[in-house]
């Protein structure tokens, strides 16, 4: 299972943080008539690079993790452009820009998750 | 997985948004309703929306993760116009009769921003689904 695990690399992971930040997108979206929403985002490079093998690792139990240091994971409140009336900081523009980038990253992900997945077939089947 | 949550989340969106239209048609049908007292004019409609946190329970039992509700639809607090109109039968002992508050303009412009939101919830599930059956296709990979 390990060995699979290490074959498929990354981006398992990353799927699962791009899907993560769609949800957010569209929540986002969701509530772009609701006063005082402020909008969200993740940081899609501080998240993957706590996951690397690179984050800070803890040796003893007086160690903060970085998790415990950030238990937000990543998400982040969005700088407006222009403020509204209502307290309400989703620019819709902007959104769907971002939910549309997005999609293409998730689809980025999917495409090399096939390929290792169609490498480890190739490989099992020995042709 | 998260990618199922853009259904309930967009889908809150989507009927508050029709709930938000529901009331503009209603403000409209009613824009020319006239009342022989001033409390009992009629008195355009606001939806006011309210964000979902995680792990709220809807009232039919499905957690939503997030996404938008309607709060409360309350009566907007421009007055009603009073019109001298003696001869209308719903005239006061002074001969005046209560208009709506209704803008019609207004409602027109609030009508065009609902149901643009309604469509960009619409792009944002297709989006979803699409990605969701390329994922589902990596087993043929």
């Amino acid at each position: 299972m390990n060995v699979l695990d290490k074959a498929l690399g990354v981006h398992p992971q990353a799927l699962g943080m791009r899907s993560q930040r769609m949800e957010l997108l569209a929540r986002n979206i969701a509530n772009s008539d609701t006063p005082n929403f402020k909008a969200r985002d993740i940081d899609f490079k501080q998240v993957m690079q706590q996951t690397q093998e690179t984050a800070l690792v803890t040796t003893q139990a007086r160690h903060i993790s970085q998790a415990e240091a950030d238990p937000t994971g990543g998400v982040k409140y969005r700088t407006p452009f222009n403020t509204a009336f209502d307290g309400n900081t989703v620019e819709l523009n902007v959104e769907q820009a971002q939910y549309g980038k997005a999609a293409a990253d998730y689809q980025a992900t999917l495409n090399f998750l096939e390929q290792r997945v169609s490498g480890i077939r190739k490989a099992l089947r020995g042709e | 997985m998260a990618l199922d949550n853009i259904f309930s989340i967009a889908g809150s969106a989507l009927n508050s948004q029709t709930v938000r239209m529901n009331t503009i048609a209603s403000n409209l049908a009613n824009a020319g309703t006239l009342s022989g007292t001033d409390q009992d004019a009629f008195r355009a409609k606001r939806t006011v929306f309210k964000a979902i946190m995680d792990q709220q329970v809807s009232p039919h039992d499905s957690t939503y993760k997030g996404g938008v509700k309607v709060l409360e639809v309350k009566d907007d607090p421009t007055p009603v116009r009073r019109m001298l109109d003696p001869g209308n039968p719903l005239a006061d002992a002074e001969g005046y009769v209560y208009t709506s508050n209704v803008n019609e303009m207004a409602e027109m412009v609030d009508m065009m921003a609902a149901s643009r939101s309604y469509q960009n919830n619409v792009e944002v599930i297709n989006t979803a689904r699409q990605l969701m059956m390329r994922t589902l296709d990596i087993t043929k990979a």
